[in-house]
């Protein structure tokens, strides 16, 4: 028994990193709209698949001028799928924006943290229903090209060259992301603003603005959480609804406003997930991921990466 | 510099707290708010600087019209702000807080502003990679101040500058205000601390119930009789 365990644990962490992977992007949009807007976004699950499917569309619209989703090597996407990711980055960025105009900032006004998110779950309601409507309940794939995956550890470990994209694309965002909020102008400004937004005011900081680079940023992340999933498995509608409670517990794990933290509460929900699905049984997955996020809370409530001050 | 006219604000529609507040500060003046708890002081500042809607009346900087500005607007217009409490970004650094006060000004210039700073406060130059959440009251109260004159504002007012520090130190933050003014800024002061206020300002301003009660040279409002027993805590001696 305990062979099988170890030999099966280098594709166990192979699969809860790519996993991880996902769904730390996603809980990086989720950690920064939280920490500015101080509410529970339900939506943000709904703009991973709006994004994806977003960018499904631009794909099909533009394969008469751009010839397809293209081919890197191994990979199964080039620069079509590139350009067909801008342009479905641009429509969830409207789709978030446009959500915040109509629904959330009338209610930051008039209503309570509560009324946000009750509103928040009631519009994810819509928007995956609206997903139904639009492309039907079944599944999409951007591609069905075959993909044959790589050994790698002596054949313990098989992944596809997409999949190590993935990963390494995913990686790189995280660092990108978190270097942009401790180094540049607009990313102190943001997390001024999460921390105090009187004081940001009148430091001069227009914090409607710095609200609206947020919606657009998260919008930018669940796209691309959404594309990545599209690649490595498949869009359906019941995608965003599917990762937000992971989502949330990463985000909780890794420390409510953190970017490392999101990354890192990302990798163990995934990590977490992928063992229960190989040694406990795949009805376990959530639930397990669960565990070890209240075992974490336990010891440090704040989370992992819990904001300085 | 800075002039009202029967200004009217609140947080709630209906419930004014600044009742119909006049008053005018000359050019490198230095002005305290002096009243008792309650009697709008912060509120009028913070309605002032954008924070507190205001339902009536005008605000004008330097002659022009601010009224309604958006705080934003107004600490890019030469109207700085010190709050009483939660003044500076815990969760940056010294350096970083700066660096974002005066994010809209010219690279350059920026760079001598924080200069300047440290050099006003070397307290805060040696301790610049530290985050503002680990500094002492004495140290944070310097970094807001410096926070808000990065931008060199016209006018700077400042919410309860002595809350929460020992005798000495406010003795220290009183003597930095003083400079501060010598280079040319005028300062509005909101103070509980009545005496320590009045000894370095020129006017003052006693305000009950939201608007302007007792208004005079700062000696001759320490020196009033009535002022000194309703709102300076003086007690008369048979």
């Amino acid at each position: 028994m305990m062979d099988l365990v170890w030999l099966t644990l280098p594709q166990v962490i192979a699969n809860g990193l790519l996993q991880g992977s996902a769904i730390a992007l996603g809980a990086i949009g989720l950690t920064l709209t939280y920490s500015i807007l101080r509410f529970a976004n339900f939506t943000h699950g709904e703009t991973i698949s709006w994004g994806g499917y977003f960018t499904l569309t631009a794909l099909a619209a533009l394969t008469p001028w751009i010839g397809g989703i293209g081919k890197w090597g191994g990979l199964t996407f080039g620069w079509g799928l590139v350009v067909a990711l801008g342009v479905g980055v641009v429509g969830a960025s409207l789709l978030a924006l446009a959500l915040d105009r109509l629904l959330f900032a009338t209610l930051r006004r008039h209503g309570s943290a509560i009324t946000l998110v009750i509103a928040s779950f009631g519009a994810s309601l819509a928007l995956r229903n609206l997903i139904v409507f639009v492309y039907g309940p079944e599944s999409v794939q951007f591609t069905r090209e075959l993909v044959i995956a790589d050994r790698w550890l002596g054949g313990l470990v098989r992944v596809t060259p997409d999949q190590l994209a993935v990963l390494g694309l995913s990686a790189a965002l995280a660092v990108g992301l978190t270097v942009f909020l401790r180094f540049t102008t607009t990313g102190r400004a943001m997390r001024a603003t999460a921390e105090n937004p009187a004081l940001a005011q009148i430091t001069g900081i227009d914090t409607a603005h710095v609200v609206r680079t947020v919606w657009v940023l998260g919008a930018v992340l669940a796209t691309l959480a959404g594309v990545f999933i599209g690649i490595t498995a498949q869009l359906r509608p019941e995608l965003g609804f599917d990762l937000l409670l992971p989502l949330f517990a990463a985000a909780i794990l890794g420390g409510i406003g953190s970017v490392p933290g999101a990354m890192l509460g990302g990798l163990i929900v995934g990590l977490a997930e992928s063992a229960a699905v190989e040694y406990l049984h795949a009805g376990y997955r959530n639930a397990v991921g669960f565990l070890v996020l209240i075992a974490i809370l336990v010891i440090r409530p704040t989370g992992l990466f819990a904001a300085r001050g | 510099m800075l002039a009202l006219q029967g200004l009217v604000a609140g947080y709630e529609p209906g419930l004014p707290i600044v009742r119909g507040a006049s008053l005018q500060v000359a050019d490198r003046e230095i002005l305290t708010l002096l009243g008792p708890n309650g009697a709008g002081k912060s509120t009028l500042v913070k309605a002032i600087a954008g924070l507190v809607p205001i339902t009536a009346g005008q605000v004008h900087l330097s002659g022009r019209d601010i009224t309604g500005l958006g705080a934003h607007r107004l600490a890019r217009a030469g109207l700085g702000f010190v709050p009483q409490t939660e003044n500076v970004f815990t969760t940056l650094s010294i350096a970083e807080n700066l660096a974002l006060a005066g994010f809209f000004l010219p690279s350059h210039h920026q760079r001598r502003r924080v200069a300047a700073m440290y050099a006003l406060f070397p307290d805060l130059a040696e301790r610049r990679h530290t985050d503002a959440g680990r500094l002492s009251g004495g140290q944070r109260q310097m970094l807001a101040i410096a926070r808000a004159l990065i931008p060199e504002p016209r006018v700077v007012m400042l919410d309860e500058p002595s809350a929460g520090l020992s005798p000495k130190l406010v003795q220290v933050v009183f003597q930095k205000l003083v400079e501060i003014r010598a280079q040319g800024v005028t300062l509005v002061i909101v103070e509980q601390n009545a005496k320590a206020a009045l000894a370095i300002a020129d006017r003052g301003i006693v305000l009950v119930e939201g608007a302007p009660r007792f208004v005079g040279p700062a000696q001759d409002l320490a020196s009033n009789p009535e002022v000194a027993r309703l709102y300076l805590g003086r007690r008369e001696t048979a």
